[in-house]
């Protein structure tokens, strides 16, 4: 038996954060109770027309500026006719071609070393309504709140392998979206949901196999067991002799199985034609440039540029990955310009902090530059240490300023040479068999003597800088 | 005063403002001549008369406003115009118990104009058809001569301006709809250019081909009616944003500088010995009056007739997708499965033109014909446009017949769609073309049925159209009003 190997492809849809829908001016809001957010174009009265919603054309664009696309200047809707009780205009309004976006591209991490997803297409939808069946009574029901909500739909080629690597893109793709406020992303809510498609090839053959289509994953666990359940299912078809039928499944959760739900004799003709009733959609150079302008960093970028302070990946992916560290970061940068030392006590101190109140750093009374003097404070000596970090739970919570808090407490550093020295004296004359000890060349009776020291200026002075004075002070007096 | 209802449309608002006579004595007046006409002609689908009255009242209590250009007016509208809580019908038996939950922006305009709607007129089942023979509530007749069609589909705006109901009417053109009527009825009929009067609130039919205009018993008066709803509209992405001309004040025109091109290729279409001689008689007339006539040619309207066929059928086959007996309408009794309660549903809601033209667009459409027929119709479109544009270089506006053969009686054609659909020969290939079109009477045949013949012109500038439209009205003699005879 030849060993086979999967060719994934995804249809991602996302649901695009706009206020209203993309062809009327009702409220994108799915808590409403049913059919309060719809109006005649929506809920496909006869004569009523659609007009195009721009921030959804926007966010279009801007997914695709961020994944790499071509955004075309002009790209055309067409009607997608199928019949169904929850598509209120017989037809859905969607783009064949040209779509807004094209090509485009995602990398992920492979088995080995990064592997970069291709994408088909990004266009432009409208979403339909909802049935809701009433099986006890026997009717169903309909909400057409949904019908019209913007979608994009994301197409990618079919170069994913495995259901690990799916769910990996897919969970990228997701963050990106949601951080660039394209999509508000709640999968429970069908805001990002996907089809897959999936096929399997001998290894190493170019020539794809016969695909099934998996309708409708709103979780990231659903795709990853739908996908493993279906390479098991076509390698058994396979291994039987019988081959794969191309047809479109369903899978149930419940069961961890997929479904037929219809077979390619079953299979719609959209009868695909350009939309009268819209004009062509047109996005121009200015938008695309403001656009690219506008990205924030991808999580790559910010890493590069991390490390090129000097930060640890470990450290650096921390800021990275934790909402909002990044930022707080870069804007402590402004007032401390040492990143290592910044970022080290923001992973020891602040980072923790936040993560036991659940809340973002940028969300923290102790503001950037509370935290930039704090470390300050630490780096000139001012602040010892462990003074520093015995004070901090108390400024995290207060959001005081870190010197007039641990002045208040008396535990600012001695960094003041005469006290120290007087310090220094005050210690020797407490202990003369220790220092002559050490004027014996016992060197280390100095340790000592420095305990005794701190203990007698209550932490306030650098052990450093104690050690140097009473030295300084030993070798004086021998 | 009596007999308000004779007044022309402009004469009827001079005397609004003078205070000659109220609103609502007008409007009294024009109710009363379609309930004496109804029996006869059936050109109304739905009487507004309580609604029309109570407007009417208002607007009297608010006194003449001379900013309003219809104030006062009595109107009917072709029931493919919203009309918030009336029946909007479209003619269909699908739509028999709908009522319009928001108002068409025609219609919206009309009333800050100051018109008072009158009634909803009657058309074939959704504008498919040239007769009204296709309205689910039985055809409208000729005032002419009850025994005829008075064309279609706008066929009861027209007959209803022609009996004098109201003195003006909209109706719509997606391959003739307005023109044809108005010919075949005696009255003018303007289709503007596509884009210039807003789509919204017009039950679809072809959507790239549909525009809606006015008729009344004169040009001007078109003008009048045009001037009051043309413009851009928010809520149509196709309604053009090219700004709209003064239409009551066009700029001077002298006959004796027009041009006009004939198209060679409409004009030697074989017309009935009446409509012959009526056309003959107009161009000789116009040579008279000092109108240059010149032959054009543009070769390609022999494909228009298949060409608009395929376009508008395709468009049509998914606007009406919406009529599915789920959210509104007529839903057949059979509902013993979501594919039962589509097909009985629409299979009965649907009259045989309706579903022949779905059917049809269906096809067009299909996977595997999509490139064969609709692309290539697309194309012949396009090459009608790029002719349509350099005939009009060697001369200001196109005149053609509007229809080859007068008002048929009623039953000609029902069995035969094909020849009905190359009678729309003369006036589809202005609606591939995009550009405007006014229908106006010529004269009357020796069967005493009225002769219509259009000119056409540039896309947007229907204000020279219009200009010329009145001069070469003035040329024509008057066909006068019919008197309106009940069937035997």
């Amino acid at each position: 038996m030849v060993e086979m190997e999967p060719v994934i492809g995804l249809e991602i849809h996302a649901q695009l954060k706009t206020k209203t829908k993309l062809f009327c001016s009702c409220l994108v809001d799915f808590g409403a109770q049913p059919n309060t957010h719809i109006c005649e174009i929506c809920s496909g009265q006869p004569g009523a027309l659609p007009r195009m919603n721009a921030k959804a054309l926007e966010l279009a664009a801007k997914a695709g500026v961020a994944l790499g696309c071509k955004v075309n200047n002009r790209s055309v809707f067409s009607r997608k006719n199928y019949f169904y009780p929850d598509l209120p205009n017989g037809f859905q309004t969607s783009q064949l071609d040209p779509p807004i976006c094209q090509g485009g591209e995602l990398s992920i991490a492979g088995p080995d070393g990064p592997k970069t997803i291709h994408l088909n297409r990004i266009h432009l939808e409208d979403d339909a309504g909802k049935c809701i069946h009433d099986e006890k009574r026997g009717r169903t029901l309909i909400d057409l709140n949904r019908a019209g909500v913007p979608l994009i739909e994301i197409v990618t080629e079919p170069e994913l392998n495995s259901s690990t690597e799916a769910v990996e893109f897919l969970k990228k793709l997701h963050g990106l979206l949601v951080r660039l406020e394209v999509t508000m992303g709640r999968m429970e809510e069908g805001e990002f949901r996907c089809d897959v498609n999936i096929s399997l090839k001998p290894k190493g053959s170019d020539k794809l196999g016969v695909r099934s289509e998996i309708k409708n994953l709103n979780s990231f666990r659903y795709v990853g067991q739908a996908i493993d359940f279906e390479i098991k299912r076509q390698t058994a078809l396979y291994e039987s002799g019988q081959g794969v039928l191309q047809q479109t499944l369903h899978f149930d959760t419940a069961r961890g199985e997929t479904k037929t739900l219809r077979s390619k004799e079953e299979a719609h003709d959209y009868r695909y034609f350009p939309q009268p009733d819209l004009p062509v959609v047109t996005v121009d150079e200015q938008l695309i440039r403001e656009l690219q302008a506008g990205l924030p960093e991808t999580p790559e970028q910010s890493l590069e540029k991390l490390a090129a302070l000097g930060i640890r990946d470990e450290v650096a992916k921390l800021l990275i990955d934790r909402r909002g560290a990044l930022e707080y970061f870069e804007q402590a940068l402004l007032n401390f310009n040492e990143p290592k030392r910044l970022s080290t006590l923001m992973t020891e101190l602040l980072l923790p902090a936040c993560q036991k109140d659940a809340i973002a750093p940028t969300e923290s009374l102790l503001t950037p530059k509370l935290f930039a003097q704090l470390a300050k404070l630490i780096e000139e000596g001012t602040l010892g240490r462990r003074a520093a970090y015995e004070l901090f739970p108390e400024l995290f919570q207060s959001g005081l300023d870190p010197k007039e808090l641990a002045q208040k407490k008396g535990v600012l550093q001695i960094s003041d040479s005469s006290a120290l020295e007087a310090l220094a004296a005050q210690i020797i004359a407490q202990h003369p068999k220790e220092a002559d000890k050490y004027r014996q060349g016992q060197d280390k009776i100095l340790g000592f003597l420095v305990g005794q020291l701190m203990r007698s200026s209550r932490g306030a002075a650098d052990p450093k800088r104690a050690g140097e004075a009473l030295e300084a002070a030993l070798k004086a007096q021998s | 005063m009596s007999e308000l209802w004779r007044l022309g449309l402009g004469q009827a608002y001079q005397g609004l403002l003078a205070k000659d006579f109220t609103a609502e004595e007008l409007v009294l007046d024009c109710l009363d001549r379609i309930k004496a006409t109804e029996p006869a002609i059936n050109a109304c689908l739905t009487v507004l008369d309580e609604q029309a009255i109570q407007q009417a009242k208002e607007l009297d209590r608010l006194g003449p406003d001379p900013q309003r250009p219809l104030w006062g007016v009595p109107l009917t509208v072709k029931d493919v115009f919203s009309l918030k809580g009336a029946p909007t019908t479209a003619g269909s038996k699908i739509l028999e118990n709908y009522l319009c939950s928001y108002e068409a922006t025609v219609v919206q305009r009309l009333r800050q104009a100051g018109a008072v709607i009158c009634a909803k007129t009657n058309c074939d089942e959704f504008a498919m058809g040239s007769s009204t023979e296709f309205s689910a509530y039985g055809p409208t007749s000729n005032p002419w001569n009850t025994q005829r069609v008075p064309g279609g589909s706008s066929g009861g705006a027209a007959a209803s301006v022609a009996a004098c109901q109201t003195p003006g009417g909209f109706g719509t053109d997606t391959g003739g709809s307005i023109r044809q009527p108005a010919a075949l009825c005696g009255c003018v009929g303007l289709k503007p250019t596509y884009g210039r009067v807003s789509r919204y609130g017009i039950i679809a039919y072809g959507s790239s081909l549909d525009q809606a205009g006015p008729f009344a018993r004169s040009v001007k008066d078109c003008a009048r009616l045009l001037a009051s709803v043309a413009g851009p509209d928010g809520l149509d992405s196709t309604a053009s944003t090219i700004p709209v001309d003064d239409y009551l004040n066009p700029a001077e025109l002298d006959v004796k500088q027009l041009t006009l091109g004939l198209p060679k290729e409409l004009w030697s279409a074989s017309f009935s010995p009446e409509v012959e001689t009526v056309l003959q008689e107009a161009k000789t007339l116009l040579t008279k009056a000092g109108v240059n006539l010149k032959e054009v040619s543009l070769p390609s309207l022999k494909y228009s007739v298949a060409s608009y066929y395929i376009l508008a059928s395709a468009e049509a086959s998914t606007n009406l997708a919406r009529y599915d007996g789920v959210r509104y309408g007529y839903r057949a009794p059979d509902r013993s499965g979501l594919a039962e309660l589509y097909l009985s549903s629409r299979s009965h809601g649907f009259g045989p033109e309706v579903q022949r033209r779905i059917l049809l667009g269906t096809f067009v459409l299909s996977s595997g014909y999509y490139d064969a027929y609709f692309r290539k119709a697309a194309q012949v479109r396009r090459l009608i446009q790029q002719q349509y544009d350099a005939a009009l270089e060697s001369c200001q506006f196109l005149l053609a017949p509007v229809s080859s053969i007068p008002a048929w009686p009623f039953g000609s054609f029902t069995n035969d769609p094909l020849t009905i659909y190359q009678l729309d020969m003369m006036t589809l290939p202005l609606n591939l073309a995009g550009a405007p079109g006014l229908s106006l009477p010529c004269g009357l045949g020796a069967d005493g049925l009225p002769v219509g013949i259009q000119i056409m012109g540039r896309a947007f500038d229907e204000s020279a159209l219009l200009k010329a439209g009145s001069l070469i009205e003035q040329v024509f003699p008057p066909i006068g009003t019919p008197e309106v005879k009940a069937k035997e």
